[in-house]
């Protein structure tokens, strides 16, 4: 098992390419058992994890260029284990579902092809190889998007393409920077972010370098201000595109603060928490009201997955256990919720091809199934106990209150507004009258349906109400890094914020 | 009375010249075939043609420390190694793109094959030596020549072309001469390392001659490299050129010329003379802004192209600003990874030419062309697609690799300010390239489309497709013997 790893991340690959050659009747067939056997592969991942260890595993280390120090460094701990998990899972499940037929074979092939790049990210250990996938990411999503999307297709794929490409080249000019840094402090060309981790960088250059990673990582997440690329993806993008958009690729920039910012520049994430927070806040109110404004389910859908990615910035920047931690849990959650969100919504847009709420209601009548699993997904979204929604987006909230009980009152406004437009949301469809003819003679989830979204409801559940398994893991790893910070610290803020939430992890 | 000068044959070092012999002979070659034997196959002398350029570049390869020749006008150093296997290399995979499937014009002629090796001795001229004369001389052969071929192509836009381009270059060859002899003037020679010594002294009097000379310098180069604003002919020049030499004109005459302003300019930067830094600096910064804005509203392909590849030029110019041996070998590479890039982009091009003008007349590659080429072709969209990305820079691709090793150089000689104006650039560019990639992918085919794609392949088009296409991909495992490649030549002549 010494290269399970780098199997999961080029068996999609490899598999993408040899799809070429079956036959477009089969396409489907052998999408979704390749997303199957690398499902299973990322649970025989989770199985050879060793639970206790925070540090990296199964890490495996060829030099690719190394006279500047850039090496195949790839390895996970707690932290990615779950999104790599999370990956493979609406991978497959977004694929059981698929239910486009234009060009059905590309399609397959350029979300196998997409697996690979963000199984990819969050394995990396170098940070090279970690941008190569990073970067590499946009463009089967630009073609998902472009080639399969509404009317406005090519506007929104561009758009996406150009913001987060942006972005992510300052973010490199970042990277090339602090290696050009740890240089000339110890002499070696070193890409690896196990080595990095150990540097102690001087104030005034982590608040410089901070803000070069910060912009690449908040234009993928997206933070306010920088999100106005997600509507227009979100709703052009076909289906199975908004699925592994908001499940996925969002958490890229989240796990990069979780994986870089942090224990790289301890200094400057504390010194920058205040300008963070107030932003997530901003990012969670605002738009969880432009959310309630929406006439369109997918839009409310996409809005609502900006607030909560709000509540996971949070979460990050609480900078204690609890808060990361849960953050973290929080984007398992999202993922699974927000994607099952969007998967709902393709369903009738199947059938009826609009997303318009005002089209809509009386449908639990109509579609009981249907009807009772959008409950359960909705409930979850608001955070519901018992779901998992509930976990994160309480522990990352709890992170949070013991830096400042004030703000954390404002990020729960946040959620009380999101309970009121999934609500509202809920009502208009499914309940009253039914404001369109066509609604009456429509078909409850059939067989290919109910399989994709059964298994999230069940996970929703199961880690609503018996989260440890994976709580357990992400602490250990969430702990680990927190001691190093501790280490590195520098100013007195820095570490009288870490020490304050030492004492309040032993208090607990 | 004259006095005998003896000069023994040893001192004279005539293997030094050795490269330039053979392509020079063996484009006399193929002129003396034709007076024998008319109307022989164009596959002969592209052959013909491959195997000189493979003896030249074995003897080029026998490098063995730099050397002089011929009263010290050849200079053999590695840097003039690296550029002759730069230009040979490139010039073996441009050459069978004249094995077209359709019949043209200028390869029914064995000249075109004659002038193309005398090109090629051109420049090998230029970069083998530092003799300003001898430069220029290099210069002016490969430039007549490539003129020549540029107006064989035998349409009303090519001999537009040729003669913007012959007009423009002798302009340009007007200011090479005039900075050649002002240099003369305050230095006493036209050999370069001549000049430094003069000028790192400080023996040069007035300044204002001396900057007067890197004034015009900066003019010719400019024109050879396509600096804004000496950049008006190229994109007439690119739409007037076949696809295959609009391709070798984006690498091969530019590296010559880089390596040309890496010599002189390394002069001038040294000795610390900030008149010239910061002119090169202003230069680099509007030719890669300028080009990148005027790129995004060209509608043909080709066109885009030729924006970009004075956009290319300006970005892989602030290693010669750099001036640091990691700034040199990072441009030596990026200009490896751009040269495979660019043949494979314009040999798609080339592939995809088609006698009549379908879309519209003005264009012979407007972008409508290739709208929807991913469901009839969906291999050939997809290669294209990915020397698209290579040039916009996106990883794993060859030319980001060349990218990130030459904003590292810049960011660790301290200039992160450049290399942020790089980057925002890079991002500019990004669209042009992905506007032919949403018409091939993400646009409906047009009704007559499905002829045209592939139009003009041939196996040898098809093959060396192929193998760019295979480097582009794979540039990740080729880095680390390009670079060791590339610094042991750089550090062997003292760059």
């Amino acid at each position: 098992m010494d290269h399970l790893l780098s199997l999961i991340i080029f068996f999609p690959l490899f598999a993408g390419v040899l799809g070429f050659i079956v036959n477009k009747d089969s396409i489907k067939a052998y999408g979704i058992s390749i997303a199957t056997v690398e499902f299973l592969l990322s649970l025989a991942l989770w199985f050879n994890y060793n639970i206790h260890g925070a540090n990296f595993q199964f890490v495996e280390y060829y030099p690719l260029i190394s006279s500047y120090g850039i090496n195949y460094h790839i390895g996970i701990d707690g932290i990615s284990l779950f999104l790599i998990i999370l990956s493979t899972f609406m991978t497959m499940l977004s694929l059981i579902a698929l239910s486009v037929k234009k060009n059905i074979k590309n399609l397959v092939i350029t979300v196998l092809i997409l697996e690979m790049t963000l199984i990819g990210v969050f394995s990396a250990l170098d940070v090279i190889v970690f941008y190569l996938f990073w970067e590499f990411s946009l463009v089967p999503m630009l073609y998902i998007i472009g080639a399969w999307g509404g009317n406005l297709r090519i506007y929104a794929s561009i758009k996406f393409f150009l913001y987060t490409f942006a972005g992510s080249l300052i973010m490199l000019i970042g990277i090339l920077y602090l290696a050009d840094y740890f240089h000339q402090v110890t002499g070696i060309w070193t890409f690896s972010i196990t080595d990095w981790q150990l540097l102690v960088i001087p104030v005034h250059l982590q608040i410089l370098l901070f803000i070069a990673f910060f912009i690449g990582f908040a234009i993928k997440v997206p933070m306010f201000p920088f999100h106005t690329w997600l509507p227009y993806a979100h709703g052009q993008a076909p289906t199975i595109g908004s699925i592994i958009l908001a499940a996925v690729l969002l958490k890229m920039g989240t796990y990069g603060f979780v994986r870089f910012s942090l224990p790289l520049f301890p200094d400057a994430s504390v010194y920058f928490t205040p300008v963070i927070a107030i932003l997530a806040i901003i990012m969670i109110i605002y738009t969880a009201m432009v959310a309630f404004a929406q006439k369109d389910m997918k839009q409310v859908i996409a809005y609502s997955s900006i607030s909560h990615m709000g509540v996971i910035v949070l979460g990050t920047f609480a900078l204690n256990a609890i808060g990361i931690t849960g953050s973290i849990f929080f984007m398992l959650s999202h993922g699974v919720v927000s994607g099952a969100l969007f998967m709902l919504v393709g369903v009738i847009y199947d059938r009826r091809h609009t997303k318009l709420m005002s089209e809509f209601g009386g449908l639990a009548s109509v579609m009981p199934k249907y009807a009772v699993i959008f409950g359960i997904i909705m409930m979850a979204s608001v955070g519901l106990p018992l779901t998992m929604g509930f976990v994160g987006e309480f522990l990352s909230l709890a992170g949070f209150f013991k830096v400042s009980p004030v703000l954390t009152a404002f990020a729960g406004t946040g959620i009380i507004l999101g309970a009121i437009y999934m609500l509202n949301l809920y009502r208009e469809s499914f309940f009253g009258k039914s404001k369109n003819k066509e609604n009456e003679k429509l078909k409850d989830l059939n067989k290919n349906e109910l399989m994709a979204l059964i298994p999230m409801v069940l996970v929703v559940l199961w880690l609503g109400i018996y989260p440890k398994p994976v709580l357990t893991p992400i602490d250990n790893s969430v702990k680990k890094m927190l001691n190093l910070m501790r280490l590195k610290a520098q100013t007195q803020a820095t570490k009288d914020r870490l020490i304050l939430v030492k004492k309040v992890k032993e208090a607990k | 009375m004259l006095q005998t000068i003896t000069i023994s044959l040893s001192s004279l070092n005539i293997s030094s010249l050795m490269p330039m012999i053979i392509v020079i002979f063996g484009g006399l070659g193929i002129l003396c075939i034709d007076l024998i034997k008319k109307d022989l196959s164009k596959s002969l002398y592209v052959m013909l043609s491959i195997l000189v350029l493979v003896i030249d570049l074995g003897v080029v390869l026998g490098f063995n420390g730099p050397s002089r020749g011929m009263f010290g006008m050849i200079l053999d150093d590695g840097i003039a190694v690296l550029g002759q296997i730069i230009i040979l290399v490139a010039s073996m995979l441009f050459i069978p793109l004249a094995l077209t499937s359709k019949r043209f014009h200028e390869y029914s002629h064995p000249e075109f094959f004659a002038l193309f090796l005398f090109m090629t001795a051109g420049f090998q001229f230029m970069v083998a030596s530092d003799n300003l004369m001898l430069i220029f001389i290099g210069l002016e052969t490969a430039s007549l020549s490539l003129y020549t071929i540029i107006a064989m192509h035998n349409l009303e836009k090519s001999f537009e072309a040729a003669i913007k381009y012959f007009t423009m270059g002798a302009l340009a060859a007007g200011f090479f001469v005039f900075s050649a002899l002002i240099l003369y003037a305050i230095t006493g020679s036209v050999e370069l390392h001549q000049i430094a010594k003069v000028v790192s002294a400080g023996e040069y009097g007035s300044i204002i001659p001396l900057l007067g000379a890197i004034a015009f310098m900066f003019a010719a180069l400019g024109f050879k490299l396509s600096f804004i604003p000496f950049h008006t002919w190229v994109p007439d020049v690119y739409e007037g050129a076949s696809a295959a030499t609009a391709g070798y004109i984006s690498i091969v005459p530019k590296i010559a010329g880089l390596i040309v302003a890496l010599r002189f300019f390394d002069i001038f930067i040294s000795a610390g003379i900030s008149w010239a830094y910061y002119v090169l600096y202003a230069m680099i910064i509007i030719t890669m802004t300028f080009s990148n804005i005027m790129a995004l509203v060209q509608k043909s392909v080709k066109r885009m192209l030729a924006y970009s590849s004075i956009s290319h030029a300006g970005f892989v110019m602030s290693a010669v600003l750099i001036n640091t041996t990691q700034a040199h070998n990072a441009l030596f590479l990026y200009w490896i990874m751009f040269t495979f890039t660019n043949l494979g982009a314009f040999a798609m091009l080339w592939i995809s030419r088609y006698k009549k003008s379908e879309f519209t007349a003005k264009y012979d590659h407007p972008y409508q062309k290739f709208a929807g080429m991913v469901t009839v072709k969906p291999v050939a969209a997809t290669i294209m697609a990915i020397f698209m990305l290579s040039l916009a820079g996106v990883p794993p691709f060859a030319l980001f690799w060349g990218k990130l090793y030459l904003l590292g150089a810049i960011i660790n000689s301290g200039n992160t300010f450049l290399a942020i104006l790089m980057v925002l650039n890079s991002a500019v560019a990004a669209y042009y390239y992905l506007k032919l990639i949403v018409y091939m992918f993400l646009k409906e085919p047009d009704s007559k489309a499905n002829i045209i794609y592939v139009k003009n392949a041939s196996t040898a088009l098809k093959t060396i497709v192929g193998f760019s296409a295979i480097v582009t991909i794979f540039a990740i495992f080729t880095i680390e013997p390009f670079l060791e490649m590339i610094s042991s030549y750089v550090v062997a002549s003292g760059f």
